[in-house]
């Protein structure tokens, strides 16, 4: 084999969205050499997605928020399966996450006062949002990518190098971790453009890659959201959580076919919109559950009063948090209440007017008009539910982001915990600035803690790895032939009809039977062509981490008898309290499969369980938890 | 199913290359991208192709259709004359790495030259205030997807090789125009005038607002009405208003 070029650094960061630049940035301030790693071209990660806003209580818009509602509103979304730390931590400290952004020029959305507006949002108690129209992840993106080159900016005045202590490696796939006996060591990767192979040697490795949406057939997310963290993490020896907590954003475009799972923002509810089924009705008061009576309007009067009056009326089932919207949706469209193509509509043509729909949802009117025909700001439209977002990730220590593994950190949609069994919209954002910052913050005291004992990478596992992945050219003892193209619809097709959103044991263990077909046709998998930007090649690499992060998703979901948040079972349809303190944690075995074994949650501090009623906990937990309270 | 319909996709690389001919079947509401993907999926696995999120949102898949720059993504093959072969080309402004792909480093080296936001000074996080109609006209040039097609058509780049040392390009000149009409941005207490670096660094002369740019951009952003004129408005007024040079020598002296 040829030579591999080395390079060293003291912190890689494998992604480039929200939650790796914010920890690259963190790094770099900490002094660390560090390196960004992304598949993609720099400021096109997943998080440009993200439409509605950052959750942060600042209280701009209504000053009776803070960090004690915003936890509380994070704990019903994830039905208090959340790590509560992290949740705490999240609440606390989002605030000062955003305005710092601006220190790095961000433009937000104003409130007449001059300060950062918030909108409503599913599941948050008052506006909490900081928003830019219906585009704030581009802004987010943007503004960490402009805040890296200003660090660019200062080292070129300093050293003369504008790469000196922090730069990006565009358009680069990590393959493969290396460990040092027990501890972190680098990272192998290939760029894509030559296909030419690389050794980043480092002592703390940060993953920060994001979901796994692309193993469902519909989904909102981009052609990363392969697992490439989740799978590097099992394969290094780390452990993941709540893998079976999958999210499907209630509405995603369901027509025309080829833009089927695109993201309708949840601001066109937290605006106004409202959900309705062919036959006219509003159908989202049939569809409010038990934990949440009391806390939602009964009748569309008082709903519609509150988006004038919040304080005196209760919010709109519309904003339900998004499992229960996604599920009510599914309901209607099964019920042959849905539209002609198989969804629901979502209108705001007959609640807004046009110039504040296209001042409000700008995006949403462009995508609508574009890749539909539909003008939303006259005609409703129709949408159902799409894979979102994977709440199941790396599992970390809250402080510090650190997984169990020596030296691997992991932050953002690829760790695990933060968000229990469901996500508040809004909950993303402010998540990757929070533990983005304190990951690179972990590393850079892990690395401290080093001295000049720091890990070295051996020849022979770069040599190893290198080989592993060119296997796909045909040196890698195939005996048959598959198209990465067809499997890769077969694993989406798999997870989309069997462990989608709605599941029960057969159809679940019928997935695990397929999988592992898949899986032993993956070994066969033979691209043509060379290495040169070759997207067979590249799939096929991508396909091994989807197939394991899909294996991981179907274990844990078989195992949970219950029904909670992003995993509902048809067989299991109520909510276990017996469940709720229980964690799947996935780890990889020896052989190559992945073990799930159960884990008892560290019970929630007593002052965070203070900040509730006694009768919302009791609808969560049991009474042996809760014995010994008053 | 659908129709077929005829794609003519440049495949090579930096030494050279040539049309493939491809048959393949559209289905309704169907873009361009989509088609890309089936014939990769059925026909040519290693055809390279530069995408993410397929929503307009992330400028990845910028190519030409037709000789015209577009997303790939947010051309909807509906738009595209029936019958006809459809001709897909990679950017021409910027080298080729593999068919649709190209090397657009050069953006981002441009984006390396403009001097970041500077803070204010003595105002806290959390103290920054701004109105509405103050952000609005920066929100405006923050829409960008980078998507470069604005770069990719403007004719001072377009086979124009030696202006790209000294010409920023329509989004970078663009983006000097937003710091610049950022509310709170301190550069000039800094010693740094965004007017003058639009002029003297970024090559803000070169342009002739022939509004290539803004007729091309996937996010309808006003970049020749909006950013481009009234930056070069502030230059002249900076540079050539006679009342401006007097005081300014009156200054020095």
């Amino acid at each position: 084999m040829t030579e591999i070029e080395r390079l060293s650094y003291d912190v890689i960061v494998i992604g480039a969205g929200g939650a790796g630049l914010r920890a690259a940035i963190e790094a770099r301030e900490q002094g660390k050499k560090t390196a960004i790693i992304s598949k993609s071209l720099f400021g096109k990660a997943h998080t440009v997605m993200a439409e509605g806003g950052c959750a942060a209580s600042m209280g701009n818009v209504n000053d009776k928020d803070n960090w004690m509602v915003h936890f509380g509103d994070t704990m019903r979304g994830g039905k208090f399966l959340n790590n509560w730390r992290m949740a705490e931590l999240h609440a606390k400290e989002a605030p000062d996450r955003v305005w710092e952004l601006e220190t790095y020029g961000a433009l937000f959305d104003r409130t007449p006062d001059g300060k950062i507006s918030q909108r409503n949002f599913g599941g948050h108690t008052y506006p909490r949002l900081a928003h830019v129209g219906d585009r704030t992840g581009l802004e987010l993106i943007r503004t960490l990518q402009q805040k890296i080159v200003s660090l660019q900016q200062e080292d070129l005045a300093e050293t003369g190098d504008l790469d000196a202590r922090i730069k990006v490696f565009a358009e680069c796939t990590v393959t493969d971790l290396t460990k040092d006996g027990d501890r972190i060591s680098g990272a192998l990767a290939y760029w894509r453009e030559s296909g030419r192979h690389l050794v980043f040697e480092a002592p703390a490795v940060i993953l920060a890659t994001g979901g796994i949406g692309k193993s469902f057939k519909v989904t909102s997310n981009s052609w990363e959201y392969t697992g490439d963290g989740h799978a590097l993490a099992l394969r290094a020896g780390a452990s993941l959580i709540n893998m079976e907590f999958i999210q499907f954003h209630p509405t995603g475009m369901v027509w025309p076919p080829s833009v089927k799972g695109i993201l309708v923002t949840e601001s066109v509810r937290g605006d106004g919109g409202v959900l309705t089924n062919s036959e006219g009705k509003r159908f989202m008061f049939d569809y409010i559950p038990d934990v949440f009576k009391g806390q939602y309007a009964t009748t569309e009067e008082e709903a519609d009063r509150w988006y004038t009056d919040a304080d005196n009326n209760k919010r709109p089932p519309e904003l339900l948090p998004r499992d229960e919207v996604a599920r009510a949706i599914n309901s209607e469209v099964k019920a042959g209440r849905g539209t002609p193509h198989g969804g629901v509509y979502l209108d705001v043509s007959s609640r807004l007017k046009p110039e504040v729909i296209i001042k409000k949802l700008p995006s949403m009117h462009h995508q609508f008009k574009e890749l539909a025909d539909v003008d939303i700001t006259k005609e409703p439209m129709e949408v159902g539910p799409t894979c979102h977002y994977v709440m199941g990730g790396v599992e970390v220590d809250p402080d510090t982001g650190a997984a169990s593994v020596a030296g691997l950190f992991a932050a953002g949609e690829c760790s695990g915990g933060m968000h229990g069994s469901n996500r508040l919209g809004g909950n993303s954002l402010s998540d990757l600035l929070v533990f983005g910052r304190r990951s690179g913050a972990g590393a850079a005291a892990y690395i401290d803690s080093l001295g000049d004992q720091r890990p070295s990478i051996s020849d022979d596992d770069v040599q190893i790895a290198a080989r592993r992945s060119v296997a796909a050219f045909g040196d890698g003892g195939q005996e048959g032939s598959e198209n990465p193209y067809t499997l890769h619809q077969e694993l989406q097709q798999t997870m989309n009809d069997l462990v989608g959103i709605i599941r029960k044991q057969e159809e679940i263990q019928e997935a695990l039977d397929r999988l592992e077909g898949l899986k032993a046709r993956g070994e066969q998998v033979v691209v043509e062509g060379h290495r040169q930007f070759n997207p067979g090649w590249h799939l096929a690499l991508d396909l091994r981490n989807m197939l394991l992060v899909s294996e991981c998703v179907a274990k844990a979901a078989i195992l949970r008898t219950e029904s909670r948040g992003g995993h509902t079972r048809d067989d299991y349809p109520t909510m276990d309290a017996e469940w709720r303190h229980v964690l799947l944690v996935c780890t990889l075995a020896d052989d190559g499969t992945v073990d799930v074994e159960r884990k008892e949650q560290i019970p929630v501090r007593e002052d965070l369980l203070d900040l509730f009623e006694s009768d919302e906990l009791g609808k969560y937990f049991t009474s042996a938890e809760l014995s010994g309270r008053n | 199913m659908g129709n077929q319909e005829h794609f003519r996709v440049w495949r090579g690389d930096d030494e050279g290359g040539d049309f493939a001919d491809y048959d393949v079947e559209v289905n309704e509401g169907e873009v361009v991208l989509d088609i890309i993907h089936r014939i990769q999926a059925t026909q040519a696995p290693d055809l390279a192709v530069r995408w993410n999120c397929k929503a307009g949102k992330c400028g990845s898949c910028s190519a030409e259709i037709n000789g015209r720059p577009r997303l790939l993504c947010m051309t909807r093959m509906s738009t595209l004359p029936p019958g006809e072969p459809i001709v897909v080309t990679p950017m021409r402004t910027f080298p080729v790495i593999r068919d649709l792909v190209t090397d657009v480093s050069f953006n981002y080296d441009k984006a390396r030259e403009v001097r970041a936001f500077v803070p204010p000074e003595g105002v806290e996080p959390g103290d920054y205030r701004m109105q509405q109609v103050d952000v609005e006209r920066s929100q405006e040039f923050r829409k960008c997807i980078e998507c470069f097609l604005c770069q990719d058509t403007c004719h001072v780049l377009r086979d124009h090789e030696e202006n790209k040392p000294a010409f920023a390009g329509p989004r970078f000149l663009m983006r000097v125009a937003e710091l610049d009409m950022h509310p709170l941005d301190a550069a000039e207490e800094q010693g740094v005038n965004r007017k003058e670096a639009a002029q003297d660094e970024h090559g803000l002369g070169f342009c002739n607002i022939t509004k290539c740019c803004t007729e091309v951009c996937p996010e309808h952003i006003k970049i020749t009405d909006n950013a481009l004129i009234p930056l070069k408005e502030r230059v002249v007024d900076l540079k050539f208003d006679p009342m401006i040079r007097r005081k300014k020598r009156a200054s020095r002296s």
